[in-house]
């Protein structure tokens, strides 16, 4: 016992500062990256703020597909339901305090993550997909029959949240809404980086390197998944609370396969299964994608299928895997 | 009665023509195990070759439909030989990717060659205006399309059931490993089945193209309906290809007729119940 106890700080002391310094330095570099956005586009911070509402979705994505293995094409179900749920709190029930929608979005999106996982976990492999496919319309559908409440293909007007903490209001140049979503995503990003490597981190990473195995190892693999999925529904659904309160309006493109397919996409540009490809990933094409859609919106589908099949063929980890490699391989010569 | 009869005819038309393009689709994920989101695409390429084959070139249907089928096949062995091949036995992940990006591809450049606008594919007179069956009329394309159908099954199970290259395809379907140490040439089999697969895509989507319109974002659109054919009705099952098609043909143009607000819930919703009552599809085998 008394060994034991020795021995255990030792090791964590190893290897404890390591993770901590690599936390902090990529804390500190989405803030500098954060301050530099806020100085360079003062006039576009709208698109920062959708950049950082999209990165908690592809955040949430990341949990489900880069640490569980789960291929899913329509995660923007969970991103819109919490969307709807925080704006539907605002406009219907008159609950506009920024703070509390947030929890809102985030308790709808795990309803719907519950509902979707336990539906998903049903199947594997290409019926898995066919199911979460499925899943976004029928999501997508019902939010525009349901018009009473949700404001059909129209949108969902009339959100408009109090100031945070009832000091800084939301103003037109979306500034409290910028600083708002940064804290919100740094927040979020602490939190999943405790999460993943917390024994129940592990556990998922284990299950989807060896489902089998780990159900012989007497761990549950459904009920483990499905907690991963709220989880990453609660996630997302910050994201759509974000994008409710800085866009003001709820619109059905929040719950489409096409949001599903890009978050995907994002994901996959960065790397999997590391949380810092998942932003990397989101800033590059979303910037990427404003830059080139102000052009020729068919030319911007043409280069993302091009990435797409490039990704693929040659950097199948990813922006962020091929450069830790790169910078493996570099550390290795020396 | 009038109701039932237009909707039973409707719901066949679409069934027929969605069996028609994802048939192939069906068979050659059941034999490579690829999840191709780039099927639509080519029953898209189909339907451009044939209008503009049609329109600027001056040819008949029957041509069309030729040229259109057999240009849709030259443009997909580069796509097969040098995409397709390197994603065989790739996690779904990546399968995924990379023929969403095909499919974008596709869309991007159809837009670009051809501009966004609806392209029509001129029918011959004898396919235009309705049939007399004696006590009611049907359009005639729509008779059309459901021989189409028919016809592909027919040619399929008889491909399949009585030939030789049939036995090879269902053995490597199988197991290409045992099937390829017996000293049947997969490689030969599955060249032969992509190509089938792509020619029926482009001949659905041309006759199809009256009920699926032709337009640049046509690859997106349907992408997802063949592919939940494909699931509902098993992956490499002929006859569990045709029953998802009638199924869900029959749902969906249900669905659009009596409760149009709700768009595609009950698709949906009976996808959903389907796959998740049988995981490997309705006449799918274990895996």
């Amino acid at each position: 016992m008394a060994a034991e106890q020795t021995i255990s700080p030792a090791s964590k002391a190893t290897s404890g500062p390591n993770w901590l310094l690599r936390d902090l330095a990529g804390l500190a570099v989405i803030l500098v990256l954060a301050g530099i956005g806020y100085l360079l586009f003062p006039n576009n911070l709208a698109l920062l703020t959708r950049i950082t509402a999209i990165a908690l979705l592809v955040l949430s994505l990341d949990l489900v597909t880069g640490y569980c293995g789960i291929a899913t094409l329509g995660h923007a179900a969970l991103f819109g339901a919490g969307a709807y749920a925080a704006g539907i709190a605002a406009a219907h029930f008159g609950i506009t305090d920024p703070i509390i929608m947030v929890v809102i979005g985030a308790i709808g999106g795990a309803a719907a993550g519950l509902l979707a996982g336990a539906i998903m976990l049903r199947g594997h492999g290409l019926a898995q997909l066919v199911l979460s496919i499925a899943i976004v319309y029928l999501f997508h559908e019902t939010a525009n029959k349901a018009s009473g409440w949700t404001g059909g293909s129209d949108g969902l007007a009339g959100i408009s949240p109090d100031p945070v903490f009832g000091l800084f209001g939301f103003d037109l140049w979306g500034r409290t809404a910028y600083v708002f979503g940064i804290v919100l995503l740094v927040l979020v990003f602490l939190l999943l980086r405790v999460l993943v490597r917390s024994p129940f981190g592990m556990l998922c990473r284990g299950i989807k390197e060896d489902p089998v195995r780990v159900s012989a190892m007497g761990a549950s693999v459904n009920a483990t998944l499905l907690r991963m999925y709220v989880i990453s529904g609660a996630v997302a659904g910050v994201g759509g609370a974000l994008n409710a309160i800085s866009t003001q309006v709820v619109g059905l493109d929040s719950l489409s396969f096409t949001t599903s397919a890009e978050a995907l996409v994002m994901l996959v540009l960065g790397g999997t299964g590391s949380l810092y490809g998942g932003l990397i990933g989101t800033l590059v094409f979303m910037w990427f994608e404003d830059f080139v859609s102000s052009i020729n919106p068919f030319h911007w589908l043409t280069i993302v299928g091009a990435l797409l099949i490039a990704v693929v063929l040659f950097a199948p980890s990813g922006l962020y895997g091929t450069a830790v490699q790169l910078l493996q391989r570099i550390r290795d010569k020396r | 009665m009038q109701t039932v009869f237009s909707v039973g005819t409707d719901a066949l038309a679409y069934g027929m023509v969605l069996f028609v393009i994802s048939i192939g689709l069906s068979v050659t994920m059941g034999l490579m195990r690829v999840v191709n989101l780039a099927h639509g695409a080519f029953a898209m390429i189909g339907g451009y070759i044939a209008s503009y084959a049609a329109h600027m070139l001056g040819f008949g249907y029957a041509v069309a439909i030729l040229l259109a089928v057999a240009g849709t096949i030259l443009i997909s062995i580069p796509i097969e030989r040098f995409l397709f091949r390197r994603i065989y036995g790739a996690p779904e992940l990546t399968q995924v990717l990379m023929t969403i990006g095909i499919t974008f591809c596709v869309i991007g450049i159809a837009n670009y060659v051809f501009g966004p606008t609806l392209k029509t594919i001129p029918l011959p007179d004898m396919l235009r205006g309705p049939v007399d069956l004696g006590y009611r009329s049907i359009a005639a394309h729509k008779l059309f399309a459901i021989a189409c159908g028919v016809v592909v099954a027919g040619a399929l199970w008889f491909l399949i059931d009585r030939t030789a290259f049939g036995v090879k395809l269902r053995a490597s379907v199988d197991n290409a490993a045992m099937a390829g140490s017996l000293g049947v040439r997969t490689r030969i089999v599955y060249a032969v089945s992509s190509a089938v697969a792509v020619g029926l895509a482009a001949f659905g989507g041309i006759v199809g193209a009256e009920l699926l319109p032709i337009e640049p974002y046509y690859a997106l659109r349907y992408m997802v309906t063949f592919l939940v054919v494909v699931s509902v009705g098993g992956a490499g099952s002929i006859p569990g290809a045709l029953l998802a098609c009638l199924v869900l043909g029959a749902i969906d143009t249900t669905g659009r007729y009596l409760v149009p607000e709700y768009g595609e819930f009950f698709f949906y919703l009976a996808v959903i119940t389907i796959v998740c009552l049988f995981p490997n599809g309705l006449l799918g085998r274990k895996r």
